[in-house]
C-alpha cells in the first residue's frame, strides 16, 4: 500500500467552488423570498381557493298541515350510504351486517362496483333511517361513508297527492302547493365557510356567513279525514263504474274553504315521480268538460230572475223534441208533456229548458254564468288551474243559447261547479274558494237574488225526492239533500261521441241549513251506466254522509221512513203534477 | 474558512479529546443531528402525525448513525484499498437489478435482502467518488486528457445503468459526485467551459432519448400551467404551499395544503413545501443554513486532508450532499424540473438517507486519522 504525497492544494479552486455553491444557495433564498413574500398574497389566495368553500346549509322545509294540524307533508332527516370504491373491499369482515342494514345483496354490489371501478363515489343505499346510519357507522368499514339528507314524506299517500304535489331532490316544489308555496315553505338556506380536502370532504367549519332560516308551516283548509273519505269513495266509484278517471270536491259553503279535493287515478308522492304522467294531474282544476244539465239550475235561475217565470210556470214539451234554427233539440225520446219549471229540473228536460231560455233576454244567461265564476280561474291559485271556456258572444243565436242552457258550448272544472252551487246555497253570495285555512272568511259578493236561491234549492229537492227525479241515489239518511245531476257526451275528434259520457252530480246538504257542497265528476264510465244520477250520485251520497257526521252537523231529517223532500209535505200540488 | 478553524484551536488546547478518540467530528455530528431533528419535526406534521412512520424513520436514523460511526473507525488507507472492489461490486449489483427488471418487465431499482430493500444505485453515490479518487490519486495532477476519458467512463457506466432503471435523479447525483472529484482534481476551467458548451449542444440529442414522462416534466417545468391537473399539478401545489406560508409560516401542524392532501408526495420528495408552508421563509433559511454548515465543514475537511485521495473523496462527498439538497429544493420551489429526489435527512424513506449520513463517517475518518503535523 502506497500512500502518495499530498498533491498541491489549490485553495483558489476551493474558493471558486464555494462561490458557486453560495450562488446556488442565494438563488434558493431568492426564490424563497419570491414565493414567501413577493407572491405571498397571490399564492395564499390560490391556496384558499383550493381549500375554503362557501357551502349552502339547507333549511328545514316547513310542514304542510291540514285544518286540524294533522301533517300532510313533513321533512324528515335521513342518511344515504355511499362507497368509495378505491377504499372499499367487498370481502371485509362486517359485510354481512352491512348488507342486512342496507337491505342489499352481495352480487348486486359486486356488479355495481365493477361498473364504477375508476370512480370515487357510489351510492349504496339512500334515504335510510338515521338510527340505521348510526349502526352502519359503528361497523367501521373502510370506504363506507354517510351523507345526511332531508327527505319529504307524505303520510297521506295518494289521497292528497294532487293538492300537495311533490319536491325534487333539491327540495324544491315541482307540483301542486309544494310548488305554489315553495318560497314560504323553503325558508332561506344558510351560507357557511368550510375547509375542504382534495376529495371534497368537509374537514372543518370556519364561520357562518348567513344563518339559515327554517321554512314556515303551511296550514290548508283541507280536512284530512274528509280528504281520505273522498279519495276512497271516489276510487270505489270509478272502479265500480269502469270509468277512466274522476274528481271530487268538498266545499264549505259559508267560508269558501276547500275541505277536500281529490282525483282518481292518483299516485304515491313518496315514490318521487320521475316522468310526466296523467296520474299527476289535479283533474279537479286542470281538466275542463262540458257540464251538461248541471247548468240548467242556473238557466232556471236566469228565467226566474227575468220576472217572466215562477216555479209554477208551465211549458209544453210535446212531442219531446223541438226544432231551433233548423236543428233538433230532444229529450232522449221521452215526451214529458206540459211541465212546470221544477219538473224541467227534476226530469232534466232539454226541450222545456230551451223553450224557457229563449224567452229571456239574450245575454242574461251569459251574465249569470259569468257572475258565478265560469270561464275564469277560481281564487284557489292552484298551479296549472284552467279557466274553462265561456265565450262572450255579441249576439247569442237561439240554438247556441239553447244548448248553453243545458250545458253545452261551455267548459268548466269540477271546482268551478262546486263554487257555483256553493254560491247558490250561500244565499247568492259568491265567496272566493281557497285551499288555505281561513281565520276570517273572505268577503263575498252578492251575485244572485237570495229569494230566488231559496226557491231554486227547494225546486232542486225534487231531483232527489220526487218520483221521476234523476238522483234518488244521492239521498242520505238523516239529512235532506238538494242537488242536480248532469250527463254530457264527451267531445271527441269527430264530434260528440256516442258511447262516451261524463256523469256528474253536485249536491248541497243539509238542505234546510246548507253547510257543504260536494261535486262529483265521473269521466267516461263504461259499465253500462253513465247517467250522473247513476254513477256520480251514489259517490256523492257516501262522501257527503260521512263528511256531515265527521263535522257533527246536526241532522235535519230524523224521520227514518221519510224520503220525501221537506217542501213536498206542504206542497202536495207539485207532487200530484209529477 | 475562519469559522471552521475554531475547532482546530479547541483541539490543540484539549489535545486529543474523547471525540477524537472515537474518530468523530463534533461540528459535523451536531449539524447532522440538528438536521435530523428538524427533519423529524417536519415529518411528524407531513405524515399527518403518523407515529408508525415516525418510528420507522427513527430506526433508519439510528441505523444511519451506527453506519456513520463504523465508517468513521475505518482509516482512509482501508478505503483506498477497498475502492476498486466496492466499485466493481456496485456495478455488478446494478447489472443484476437491470437483469431482474428486464425479467419482471417493470422498473426495478432495488434488491430485496429479506428484511429490507437495498438500492445498489445508492451505494454508487459513495463508490463512484471512491473509485475516481483512487484512480486519480496516482495520476499526474491536473489530470491529462486520457485520464479524464477514463474518469468519464468510470462515471458513465453506473450513471447510465442507473438512468435506465429509470432513476434519473440518482443518476444525476452519481454523475455530479464523479464530476466533483474531477473538479477538485484540477480540470482546467477552459476544458470545463468547453464541456458545458458541449452539454448544451447535446441537450436536444438527449431529449430524444428521454422517457415521455421525463419530457413532460421538463415541459412542465418550463410552463407549469401547461397541464395544471396532470404533470403541472405537483409544482403548482408545491408553490402554493410554500408561498402561502409567508415569512413565519402557518405554524407547525397547521398547513392546510399538505394536511388536506392538495400537496402530493408531501412526506417524501415534496416535504420541503410542508416546511415552507408551516415555517415560512424563516424555516427555509434555517434549514438551508444547517445544510450549508454541513457542506462547509465537509469542504474544510477536504482542504485539511493529507493526501490527494482523501482530499478528492471528502470534497466530492460534500459536493454530492450539496447537489442532493439543491436539486430537491430547486425542484420543490419550481426553479428546476421535477426529478424524483428526496430532501436529505428530511424526506421520509429508505436507503438514500442511510448512505448520505454514512458518507459523513468517511469524512470524519479522513479528518480524525490525520497524522498530527505541526503547521
Amino acid at each position: 500500500m502506497r500512500y502518495t504525497e499530498r498533491a498541491p492544494l489549490e485553495l483558489w479552486r476551493y474558493w471558486t467552488i464555494i462561490c458557486i455553491l453560495s450562488l446556488g444557495a442565494m438563488i434558493l433564498i431568492a426564490r424563497l423570498i419570491d414565493l414567501n413574500i413577493v407572491k405571498h398574497n397571490f399564492l395564499q389566495g390560490q391556496g384558499d381557493a383550493r381549500t375554503t368553500r362557501v357551502v349552502s346549509v339547507p333549511s328545514f322545509r316547513g310542514m304542510i298541515i291540514d285544518r286540524n294540524n294533522q301533517p300532510l307533508a313533513i321533512t324528515i332527516p335521513v342518511v344515504s350510504v355511499w362507497i368509495n370504491p378505491h377504499e372499499f373491499d367487498i370481502h371485509t369482515d362486517n359485510i354481512a351486517q352491512l348488507l342486512k342494514l342496507t337491505n342489499s345483496h352481495f352480487s348486486d354490489i359486486k356488479q355495481k362496483l365493477a361498473k364504477v371501478e375508476n370512480k370515487d363515489f357510489m351510492y349504496l343505499a339512500r334515504d335510510l333511517d338515521p338510527s340505521i346510519g348510526a349502526q352502519i357507522t359503528a361497523l367501521h368499514i373502510p370506504g363506507i361513508y354517510l351523507q345526511k339528507d332531508y327527505r319529504r314524506y307524505y303520510p297521506e299517500g295518494p289521497a292528497s297527492a294532487h293538492i300537495l304535489g311533490f319536491t325534487n331532490v333539491d327540495d324544491h316544489g315541482q307540483e301542486g302547493l309544494e310548488m305554489a308555496y315553495d318560497q314560504w315553505l323553503q325558508g332561506q338556506p344558510g351560507l357557511e365557510k368550510v375547509l375542504k380536502d382534495r376529495y371534497g370532504n368537509t374537514v372543518a367549519d370556519e364561520q357562518t356567513i348567513r344563518q339559515q332560516q327554517p321554512g314556515r308551516n303551511l296550514q290548508l283548509s283541507i280536512d284530512n279525514r274528509i280528504q281520505y273519505i273522498a279519495y276512497t269513495e271516489l276510487l270505489n266509484g270509478v272502479q265500480q263504474f269502469h270509468a277512466t278517471s274522476g274528481s271530487a270536491v268538498v266545499l264549505n259553503i259559508k267560508t269558501g274553504e276547500i275541505l277536500a279535493m281529490t282525483n282518481v287515478p292518483s299516485y304515491d308522492p313518496n315514490m318521487r315521480p320521475t316522468h310526466e304522467d296523467d296520474r299527476y294531474r289535479n283533474r279537479a282544476v286542470t281538466d275542463v268538460f262540458e257540464p251538461g244539465s248541471t247548468i240548467k239550475t242556473f238557466a232556471v235561475e236566469t228565467a226566474l230572475a227575468s220576472g217572466k217565470f215562477t216555479p209554477y210556470s208551465t211549458v209544453n214539451t210535446s212531442p219531446g223534441w223541438i226544432m231551433v234554427d233548423g236543428k233538433k233539440v230532444d229529450d232522449d225520446g221521452y215526451n214529458n208533456g206540459v211541465v212546470d219549471l221544477t219538473t224541467i229540473l227534476k226530469v232534466s228536460s232539454n226541450v222545456g229548458m230551451t223553450k224557457v231560455i229563449l224567452n229571456t233576454q239574450n245575454h242574461a244567461l251569459y251574465n249569470t254564468l259569468h257572475s258565478l265564476g265560469f270561464g275564469q280561474t277560481t281564487a284557489s291559485e292552484f298551479p296549472g288551474e284552467r279557466s274553462g271556456e265561456l265565450i262572450n258572444r255579441p249576439i247569442w243565436s237561439p240554438f247556441v243559447l239553447a244548448t248553453l242552457s243545458f250545458g253545452y258550448g261551455i267548459s268548466v272544472t269540477t271546482l268551478q261547479l262546486a263554487q257555483a252551487y256553493a254560491t247558490l246555497a250561500n244565499d247568492g253570495v259568491k265567496t272566493p274558494v281557497t285551499l288555505l285555512k281561513m281565520d276570517q272568511p273572505a268577503q263575498g259578493v252578492q251575485v244572485l237574488n237570495p229569494k230566488i236561491c231559496h226557491e231554486l234549492l227547494t225546486m232542486l229537492e225534487s231531483v232527489l225526492y220526487d218520483k221521476g227525479g234523476t238522483a234518488p241515489a244521492a239521498r242520505i239518511p238523516g239529512y235532506y239533500v238538494t242537488g242536480k245531476t248532469g250527463t254530457a257526451r264527451i267531445l271527441g275528434p269527430h264530434g260528440y261521441e256516442k258511447d262516451h259520457h261524463n256523469g256528474m252530480f253536485v249536491g248541497i246538504a243539509p238542505a234546510t241549513n246548507p253547510q257543504l257542497v260536494v261535486a262529483i265528476m265521473i269521466h267516461d264510465p263504461q259499465g253500462g251506466k253513465y247517467f250522473g244520477g247513476d254513477v256520480a250520485a251514489p259517490v256523492f251520497s257516501r262522501i257527503m254522509s260521512q263528511a256531515l257526521r265527521l263535522l257533527n252537523i246536526p241532522p235535519d231529517n230524523l224521520n227514518p221512513t221519510t224520503t220525501n223532500s221537506p217542501s213536498s209535505t206542504n206542497n202536495t200540488q207539485r207532487n200530484i203534477d209529477a | 474558512m475562519r469559522l471552521f478553524n475554531l475547532q482546530n484551536q479547541w483541539r490543540s488546547q484539549t489535545n486529543r479529546s474523547v471525540l477524537q478518540k472515537m474518530h468523530l467530528d463534533l461540528a459535523l455530528l451536531i449539524s447532522l443531528l440538528l438536521l435530523g431533528a428538524c427533519g423529524l419535526i417536519i415529518l411528524y406534521s407531513a405524515s399527518n402525525q403518523d407515529l408508525n412512520a415516525m418510528t420507522q424513520q427513527g430506526i433508519r436514523f439510528i441505523l444511519a448513525f451506527v453506519c456513520l460511526f463504523i465508517l468513521a473507525q475505518i482509516p482512509p488507507t482501508q478505503y483506498l484499498r477497498l475502492a476498486p472492489w466496492l466499485y466493481a461490486i456496485g456495478v455488478f449489483l446494478l447489472l443484476i437489478v437491470l437483469g431482474t427488471g428486464i425479467i419482471s418487465k417493470g422498473a426495478q431499482r432495488w434488491l430485496s435482502l429479506g428484511l429490507f430493500k437495498f438500492q445498489p444505485s445508492e451505494l454508487m453515490k459513495i463508490a463512484v467518488p471512491l473509485m475516481l479518487a483512487w484512480y486519480l490519486h496516482e495520476q499526474q495532477l491536473p489530470p491529462r486528457k486520457i485520464a479524464l476519458l477514463v474518469c468519464a467512463i468510470l462515471i458513465g457506466i453506473p450513471a447510465v445503468l442507473t438512468a435506465v432503471q429509470p432513476d434519473l435523479g440518482t443518476a444525476l447525483i452519481i454523475a455530479s459526485a464523479g464530476a466533483g472529484v474531477i473538479l477538485l482534481a484540477g480540470i482546467s476551467w477552459r476544458l470545463l467551459l468547453l464541456l458545458l458548451i458541449l452539454a448544451v449542444i447535446c441537450t436536444p440529442l438527449l431529449w430524444h432519448h428521454m422517457h415521455s414522462y421525463q419530457q413532460a416534466r421538463v415541459l412542465t417545468f418550463l410552463n407549469p400551467e401547461r397541464d395544471p391537473l396532470g404533470a403541472g399539478y405537483h409544482i403548482i401545489q408545491s408553490k402554493i404551499a410554500i408561498g402561502s406560508g409567508g415569512i413565519f409560516g402557518k405554524g407547525w401542524l397547521n398547513g392546510t395544503q399538505s394536511h388536506l392532501d392538495f400537496l402530493p408526495e408531501h412526506a417524501t420528495d415534496f416535504i420541503f413545501a410542508v416546511c415552507g408552508e408551516e415555517f415560512g421563509l424563516s424555516g427555509g433559511i434555517v434549514l438551508l443554513t444547517l445544510y450549508l454548515t454541513v457542506i462547509g465543514r465537509g469542504l474544510y475537511i477536504s482542504t485539511k486532508a493529507q493526501d490527494t485521495f482523501s482530499r478528492l473523496l471528502a470534497g466530492s462527498l460534500s459536493l454530492t450532499f450539496f447537489f442532493s439538497m439543491f436539486i430537491n429544493m430547486g425542484m420543490v420551489t419550481g426553479i428546476l424540473p421535477v426529478v424524483g429526489l428526496p430532501l436529505p435527512l428530511v424526506s421520509y424513506g429508505g436507503t438514500s438517507m442511510v448512505t448520505l449520513i454514512a458518507s459523513f463517517g468517511i469524512l470524519m475518518s479522513i479528518h480524525t486519522h490525520r497524522k498530527l503535523v505541526t503547521t
